[in-house]
C-alpha cells in the first residue's frame, strides 16, 4: 500500500459564495467520500481561509521573520485535504474522483504520493 | 559454430521484433523499469556471444526473456537489501515474483499481454503526452535515448532527463503495471492510439534528417496497432488505427524514386504498392464500420483506402475523399484536417477553390510552422501558373520543413516556379 496526498484546491470566493444548500450539499459528499473509503482515509481536515495562513521562509540565517498570508497569491487556493491509503495511482484517482469538489466548475484535486519511509 | 553474420542478423531480427516482448516479460519479475532494461540488455549482449557457439535458438524471444528473466531474478537476489527501499512497480499478480523459479517464456501466440501492460503503463494519462510518446518509443520500440531523441527532435540530455522522471513518476506515484479494467478502458484506451499513431507518423515522415522513413518507429507502431488489435478487436478505432498504418505503410516502396527523390502520390508507381496489407488494411476496415461505425481512425483509413482503390490518380474520387473529411472534421476537428479537406476540395473542384479554402487557414496560429500548409498553398499557385506567388510559397514551405529529402523536393518546385519568372 502507498500513502497519498489530496489536497484540494480551488477558488475562494466561488467557495464562500456558496449558498447554505450547496454547503449542506458538499457535507454530505464529503460524508459519502469518507464512507466509501472508509478505511483508506488517514487523517484530512477543511482549511480556514487562505486569508488566515501565515508564511515563514528560511534565510539560512537568524530566525525567520513570519509574513502574512500564503507562499502563492493566486486565484485558487488549497482549501482542505485528505490523507489516504491506497494499493496504487489508479486506485488512489478512483478515490479522489469522489471527492465533491470536483463537481464544482472551479474545485481541482491534487494526487501526491507520499515518500515511503526508507 | 555459426557465421558471425548470420548471427549478427538473427541477434538484430530479434531486437526489432522481440525487444518490447523481452523488456516487458522482464519486467513483471522484477518490478522495476530501469532493472528491466539492463537485463533485456544484458541477454541481448549475451545472445551475440552464445548463439555464435550453440547456434540461433528456434525461439529467440523464449530463449531472451528466460535469461533476461534469470539474470533479474539474480540481480534482485543480490541487492534485496539495497533494493528493499524502492518502491516496486504495482503488479495484477504480485505472486509472480523472484521466489519462483519457474522459467516462463513468452507463448508463441495468443494475447501478449505483457507487453500490453507495458503499453497502457508508459501511456498512462497521470504522465504528460511527451513522456508517454518518449517511453513508447523508448520501452516498446525499442529504440535508444539518443534515436528517440534525434526522431522527436530533442536534445539527448533532455530527452534523457523526460525518460528518467517519467519512470521516477511511474514508481514513486505507483502507476499500476497492468491492463486497465473493462470499466477504464474505453477511456484509457484514445490516449494509447494517439501515442502509437504518433511514433507512426513520426517515423513515416521523419520530422529531420537524411532518411524519409524510420523503419524502426513504423514497424514498431504496427505491430503495437495489432497487439492492441488482438486484445480489442471489436473496438473500431483500435481496427481503424491498424487499417490506416497498414494502408499508409503499403505505399513506403514507391515515395522515394530510384535516386532518393521525394514521389507524391500523383505521381507514385501503383503497381508496386503492397497489395498484401492494402488487403488486410480492406478487410479491417470494413469489419470497424460494420461493427462500429465510423471513429475517427476509421474515417482516416476510409480515405486511404479510397486512395488505394483508384488505379490511377486521374481516377481518385476526390468527392468521397472530400465527403469523408467532412465526416472526420465533425468526429474529430483540427486544423489539420481542416487543411487536408481544403486540399481534397481543391481537386474535386479545381486550384482557384482549393486557394479559397486554404485561405481561412493562413490565419490559423496551430499551423503557423507548418510546412505543408504553405506546400499545400503553393502547389495550387503552381497549378494556377501564378509563379511569383508559388515561389514565395515554395520558399515558406523550405523554411519550416527540416526533412532532408522533402527539401529537396521542394527546392526542386522552387527551382521551376523561378525558372518560369524568367
Amino acid at each position: 500500500m502507498a500513502k497519498y496526498l489530496f489536497l484540494i484546491y480551488g477558488d475562494e470566493q466561488a467557495w464562500e459564495a456558496e449558498s447554505v444548500q450547496e454547503r449542506k450539499d458538499k457535507q454530505a459528499g464529503h460524508g459519502a467520500f469518507a464512507a466509501a473509503a472508509g478505511d483508506a482515509i488517514v487523517g484530512g481536515h477543511e482549511l480556514l481561509p487562505a486569508a488566515t495562513a501565515t508564511s515563514l521562509r528560511g534565510s539560512g540565517a537568524g530566525r525567520p521573520t513570519p509574513t502574512d498570508g500564503p507562499f502563492l497569491e493566486t486565484k485558487e487556493v488549497l482549501g482542505g485535504y485528505y490523507l489516504v491509503e491506497a494499493p496504487d495511482l489508479d486506485a488512489a484517482i478512483a478515490l479522489a474522483e469522489r471527492l465533491p469538489e470536483l463537481s464544482a466548475a472551479h474545485g481541482g484535486v491534487e494526487v501526491r504520493p507520499i515518500r515511503a519511509a526508507d | 559454430m555459426t557465421g558471425n553474420a548470420e548471427v549478427g542478423e538473427a541477434v538484430a531480427q530479434a531486437h526489432r521484433r522481440e525487444w518490447a516482448l523481452v523488456l516487458a516479460a522482464t519486467v513483471r519479475v522484477v518490478r522495476d523499469l530501469d532493472l528491466a532494461e539492463e537485463c533485456a540488455q544484458e541477454a541481448y549482449a549475451q545472445a551475440l556471444r552464445t548463439w555464435a557457439v550453440n547456434g540461433v535458438p528456434a525461439r529467440p524471444g523464449a530463449w531472451l526473456t528466460t535469461v533476461a528473466r534469470n539474470r533479474g531474478r539474480d540481480l534482485l537476489r543480490r541487492e534485496s537489501v539495497l533494493r528493499s527501499a524502492l518502491p516496486l512497480l504495482v503488479t495484477d499478480d504480485a505472486t509472480d515474483d523472484i521466489a519462483d523459479g519457474v522459467v516462463a517464456g513468452p507463448e508463441p501466440s495468443g494475447l501478449d499481454d505483457d507487453r500490453l501492460r507495458l503499453v497502457f503503463t508508459c501511456c498512462h494519462p497521470a504522465l504528460s503526452r511527451d513522456a508517454q510518446v518518449a517511453l513508447t518509443a523508448r520501452l516498446l520500440c525499442g529504440l535508444s535515448t539518443a534515436e528517440v531523441a534525434r526522431a522527436f527532435l530533442v536534445q539527448e540530455t533532455a530527452m534523457a532527463a523526460r525518460i528518467t522522471r517519467a519512470k521516477k513518476k511511474i514508481s514513486g506515484a505507483r502507476i499500476p503495471y497492468r491492463v486497465p479494467s473493462a470499466g477504464d478502458l474505453p477511456d484509457r484506451i484514445g490516449a494509447v492510439l494517439e501515442v502509437v499513431h504518433l511514433v507512426f507518423t513520426t517515423g513515416h515522415v521523419a520530422p529531420a534528417g537524411a532518411l524519409l522513413v524510420r523503419r524502426d518507429l513504423v514497424e514498431g507502431a504496427i505491430h503495437l496497432a495489432r497487439t492492441l488489435h488482438q486484445l480489442l478487436p471489436g473496438n473500431g478505432d483500435v481496427a481503424g488505427l491498424l487499417a490506416l498504418l497498414l494502408f499508409t505503410d503499403a505505399r513506403r516502396e514507391t515515395r522515394l524514386s530510384g535516386d532518393g527523390q521525394l514521389v507524391l502520390l500523383d505521381e507514385q508507381d501503383r503497381s508496386r504498392w503492397d497489395a498484401g496489407q492494402i488487403e488486410e488494411a480492406t478487410a479491417l476496415l470494413t469489419d470497424a464500420l460494420r461493427h462500429a461505425g465510423p471513429t475517427r481512425y476509421s474515417v482516416q483509413a476510409a480515405i486511404a483506402a479510397v486512395h488505394a482503390e483508384a488505379p490511377t490518380w486521374a481516377d481518385t474520387d476526390w468527392a468521397e475523399v472530400t465527403g469523408l473529411y467532412d465526416v472526420l472534421r465533425r468526429l474529430w476537428p483540427s486544423p489539420v484536417v481542416e487543411l487536408n479537406r481544403a486540399v481534397a476540395l481543391g481537386f474535386r473542384d479545381g486550384p482557384a477553390a482549393g486557394l479559397a479554402a486554404l485561405a481561412p487557414l493562413l490565419d490559423e496560429p496551430a499551423l503557423g510552422a507548418y510546412a505543408y500548409l504553405s506546400a499545400a498553398r503553393a502547389d495550387f499557385l503552381r497549378r494556377l501558373g501564378r509563379w511569383a506567388e508559388a515561389a514565395t510559397s515554395y520558399e515558406e514551405a523550405l523554411a519550416l520543413t527540416g526533412n532532408e529529402v522533402e527539401r529537396a523536393f521542394l527546392a526542386g518546385r522552387l527551382e521551376e516556379a523561378v525558372g518560369k519568372l524568367g
